[in-house]
C-alpha cells in the first residue's frame, strides 16, 4: 500500500514541478548550473568507465572465439552492438544513478532538513519547480553524454583489441561497419532520454519528501539509488521489448 | 492584523490544536509560548500556510486564507517574512545572495536598485561587512540577522519568527529580540514569535498567548503575566528560582 501511495505522490510531484514556473532570468542560471553539475561534471567518470568497459567487451569476445571459422571482425561487431545497445545507455545510467542521483537526493534532502525548502515555500516560490525543473532540463543533455560514452567505449574496444593483439585494426573497423542498423542509435538515445528523466526525478522525490535529520539524508540517498536502478532496469526491459521486439 | 478563529489540527490520532482563537495586532510583537509539545510549532505553521487547519479559519487583514486560490495564497505569502529557528539560509549563496533572493525572484528591480535595498536592510540589522561571506562562515547571531534581513527585504506585512534566539548567548539573544521589536514598530508589521525564552516574554511580549495541550490557556501582555494567577502560566514562566524571586519582588513592590 505504501508503494502505491509513493507512486501516486511521485506523479503528483511531477505535476507540481511544471506549475507556477520560476522567473526565466533565475531559471536560466539554475539550468546552466545544473548542466555543469550533473552533465559536464559527470563526463570524467563516464569517459573512464566507458573506455574500460569497451576494452573488456572486446577482450572477452576475442577470448571466446575459439572456432577458426568465426571471422575476427566479430570482435568489432560485438563491441559495437554491446556498447551501443546496452553498455553506453544502461550501464552508464546505473553509474549515473549512483553519482548524480545521490547528489540530487542529498542536496535536496539537506535543504529539507535545514528548512530551506520551507523558506522557499513561505516566500511564495514553487520549490518543486525551483529545485527539480532545472535538473530535468539539464538531464535532457544526457544523450550527449551517452553519445560520448558510445564513442569512447568503441575506442576502448579498438584499443584493447588491436594493442592486445586480439584483432587487426582493419578487422575491427570492418566489424564495426558490419550490418549496422541506424535505428539502434535511435533506440539507445530514446532509452537515454527516458533514463535521464528517471535519474532527475526519482532522487528528487526521495530528497524532497524525506523526513528526519542528517542520518536520514544518507538513508534517502541509498534508497533513491536502489529505486532509480530498479526503475531503470524495468524500463530498459519494457523499452527494449517495445522498440526492438 | 491576523485573526484566528477556532482552528483545529490533527495528525492521525493525535489532536494537536483543539480550537484556538485569537488575533495578532499590527505593529505589535505577539508571542506564542508553551511547553514542548503544546502545539506552538504546528500553530505557527498553520499561520504560515504550511499546514492546513482541519477546522476553523485564519484571516490576514480580512482575507481568509483557505478561501484564496493557490495563486492568491502564493501572493499572500510574498507579504510574509519568516525567521526560522535554524535561520534556513541558502547555504550555497552568500549573505548578499540570500538577502537579494526574494528581490530577484519577485521584483523587476534593476541590479543596482536591489543592491541598494540589500545594503539598506543589512545595515538595518547591523551587518555591514558580511556581504560576500557564506552562511557557514558567520556566527549563529549573524545568521539570525541575515535571516531577519531576508525576511524584511520585501517590506512584509507579517513577520513570523520560530524561536529566533535559540542557541544564542543571552546578550546576542536580547539584541535579536530588540531588533525584531524595533523593526515591528518601525515598519508597522504584524509580528508573531514562537519562543521558549522568558527574557523575550518579559522584554518584548506586547501580546502573549500561552498554549497548553493544544488549547489557548492564557492570553495577555508582559505586564499582565506578572500578575496572573493562572497556575499553568506561573508554573511555566516562573519555573526557575530566579524568575520566582523576581516575581515575588515585583508583587511585594506593587503591594
Amino acid at each position: 500500500m505504501n508503494y502505491i501511495a509513493s507512486i501516486g505522490s511521485y506523479f503528483i510531484m511531477i505535476r507540481e514541478v511544471f506549475k507556477k514556473p520560476t522567473k526565466w532570468s533565475i531559471m536560466k542560471t539554475l539550468i546552466l548550473k545544473e548542466i555543469d553539475e550533473l552533465v559536464y561534471g559527470s563526463m570524467g567518470i563516464i569517459i573512464f568507465i566507458s573506455f574500460f568497459i569497451g576494452g573488456v567487451v572486446s577482450i572477452q569476445t576475442a577470448l571466446n572465439i575459439t572456432n577458426p571459422l568465426i571471422p575476427r571482425n566479430l570482435i568489432g561487431f560485438a563491441t559495437r552492438q554491446s556498447v551501443i545497445l546496452e553498455f553506453a545507455p544502461t550501464f552508464t545510467s546505473i553509474i549515473m544513478a549512483g553519482k548524480v542521483g545521490s547528489y540530487i537526493t542529498s542536496s535536496i534532502g539537506t535543504m529539507r532538513v535545514t528548512e530551506q525548502i520551507d523558506a522557499l515555500e513561505i516566500m511564495g516560490v514553487n520549490s518543486l519547480n525551483y529545485l527539480v525543473f532545472p535538473k530535468i532540463i539539464a538531464m535532457l543533455f544526457y544523450p550527449f553524454v551517452i553519445a560520448i560514452a558510445m564513442y569512447v567505449g568503441i575506442f576502448g574496444g579498438w584499443t584493447a583489441g588491436v594493442f592486445g593483439g586480439f584483432s587487426s585494426s582493419a578487422d575491427f573497423v570492418e566489424g564495426l561497419q558490419l550490418d549496422f542498423i541506424p535505428f539502434h542509435i535511435t533506440y539507445s538515445f530514446v532509452k537515454s532520454i527516458v533514463f535521464a528523466l528517471i535519474i532527475a526525478t526519482i532522487p528528487s522525490f526521495h530528497g524532497y519528501y524525506m523526513k528526519g535529520g542528517a542520518l536520514e539524508v544518507g538513508k534517502a540517498s541509498t534508497t533513491a539509488f536502489v529505486w532509480t536502478s530498479v526503475v531503470i532496469i524495468i524500463v530498459n526491459y519494457i523499452l527494449t521489448q517495445l522498440l526492438l521486439g | 492584523m491576523i485573526e484566528v478563529d477556532n482552528i483545529h489540527k490533527s495528525f492521525g490520532e493525535s489532536h494537536v490544536l483543539k480550537g484556538i482563537s485569537s488575533n495578532f495586532e499590527k505593529g505589535k510583537t505577539n508571542l506564542i509560548i508553551g511547553q514542548s509539545g503544546s502545539g506552538k510549532t504546528v500553530f505557527l505553521k498553520c499561520l504560515l500556510g504550511l499546514f492546513t487547519p482541519d477546522e476553523g479559519t485564519i484571516s490576514y487583514d480580512g482575507k481568509i486564507y483557505s478561501e484564496l486560490s493557490a495563486s492568491e495564497q502564493r501572493n499572500l505569502r510574498q507579504e510574509m517574512g519568516m525567521v526560522f529557528q535554524g535561520s534556513a539560509l541558502f547555504d550555497s549563496m552568500t549573505v548578499q545572495g540570500n538577502v537579494m533572493f526574494p528581490l530577484g525572484m519577485f521584483t523587476k528591480q534593476s541590479k543596482s536598485e536591489m543592491q541598494d535595498r540589500v545594503d539598506f536592510v543589512l545595515k538595518r540589522v547591523n551587518l555591514v561587512d558580511a556581504h560576500n561571506k557564506f552562511p557557514s562562515e558567520i556566527s549563529g547571531g549573524m545568521q539570525k540577522r541575515v535571516a531577519i534581513a531576508r525576511a524584511i527585504v520585501m517590506n512584509p506585512k507579517y513577520l513570523f519568527c520560530d524561536e529566533p534566539n535559540s542557541g544564542l548567548d543571552p546578550k546576542t539573544a536580547i539584541l535579536i529580540d530588540n531588533l525584531i521589536h524595533e523593526i515591528t514598530q518601525e515598519y508597522d508589521i504584524t509580528t508573531v514569535i514562537n519562543t521558549h525564552d522568558m527574557n523575550s516574554v518579559m522584554e518584548i511580549g506586547e501580546k502573549i498567548i500561552f498554549l497548553k495541550n493544544g488549547l489557548k490557556e492564557w492570553e495577555g501582555s508582559n505586564k499582565e503575566i506578572f500578575k496572573t494567577e493562572n497556575e499553568a502560566v506561573t508554573d511555566f514562566v516562573y519555573s526557575s528560582e530566579l524568575f520566582k524571586k523576581v516575581r515575588q519582588m515585583y508583587i511585594e513592590e506593587r503591594n
